[in-house]
């Protein structure tokens, strides 16, 4: 049985900088995150528009696992990447604005596009839907980044042969303060 | 009538997020859901929010979801018909 794996590729999203393999691919200056991910969807010629509708975890996932996944899912036949995520927040920043629409019992109209976010893994739901994944998928919340947890989950994926490759990391989002950390190990 | 569509289609691609077509592109007869404009489930229900919000209508029987929602000309035939504000 094979113990040992690599991470072969990596991206880091952060201030509206985008690094891939910690080198600089992308930068904006002074954008909000709505308006940097406008511009990374346009820069990288995604044609997605579901992506709008996204909530702002999905977003900063999806655009994440865009970079590393769009080379290795054409290579990959079967497809088989599994996601495995972790944040600290979850998804309060869509429950917050969830909780402010219906705050208002005079003006009470709950959004059921805001609503169907209200979970963090519905970004691994959005980056399966994309690449048409069937794979193993996971999505924890920790106080910080455990990084020794989710390499051991993504060997434990990789010795049991439930996916090929894993595409795993930190993907934190609340009120405009964000990091996204992905690697692909395999 | 003109000013109604003109008006949903606004209100339409923004509370559905379609930043993909603009007001102009936007057909008062195309087909809303499947291969017209491409809305899903989750959009019917944002409409039925927006005819409650802002057009003071309830829908309660969902069947009816699938003659009203067929265009953005049926929108505004039913709206005009039917709005309280």
């Amino acid at each position: 049985m094979k113990s040992q794996f690599t991470i072969t590729n990596s991206c880091k999203i952060e201030s509206n900088i985008i690094f891939f393999n910690e080198e600089k691919i992308f930068e904006t200056e002074g954008d909000s995150f709505a308006e940097f991910a406008k511009s990374v969807y346009k820069k990288f010629g995604i044609n997605y528009p579901k992506f709008f509708k996204m909530d702002n975890l999905s977003k900063l996932a999806f655009l994440a696992s865009e970079v590393l996944l769009s080379e290795q899912i054409i290579a990959e036949a079967e497809n088989n990447v599994a996601l495995v995520f972790a944040n600290r927040s979850s998804s309060l920043d869509t429950d917050v604005k969830f909780q402010q629409s219906i705050d208002d019992k005079e003006n009470y109209y709950p959004s059921p596009a805001v609503f169907v976010y209200t979970l963090p893994n519905i970004c691994v739901g959005e980056i399966s839907i994309k690449h048409q994944l069937k794979s193993e998928n996971a999505f924890f919340v920790f106080e910080e980044n455990n990084e020794v947890f989710l390499t051991q989950y993504a060997t434990s994926l990789l010795q049991n042969k439930k996916a090929t490759k894993v595409l795993c990391g930190w993907v934190e989002y609340f009120d405009e303060s964000y990091l996204a950390k992905l690697f692909i190990v395999e | 009538m003109e000013a109604l569509k003109q008006e949903l289609k606004e209100k339409i691609i923004a509370a559905l997020n379609l930043e993909h077509i603009s007001v102009e592109e936007f057909d008062d007869n195309e087909t809303l859901f499947g291969d017209g404009i491409g809305l899903d489930s989750i959009d019917a229900l944002e409409l039925i929010v927006l005819l409650d919000k802002d057009y003071g209508i309830k829908l309660t029987d969902p069947k009816e979801g699938k003659t009203i929602f067929q265009s953005v000309e049926t929108m505004a035939n039913y709206i005009s018909a039917n709005r309280t504000k």
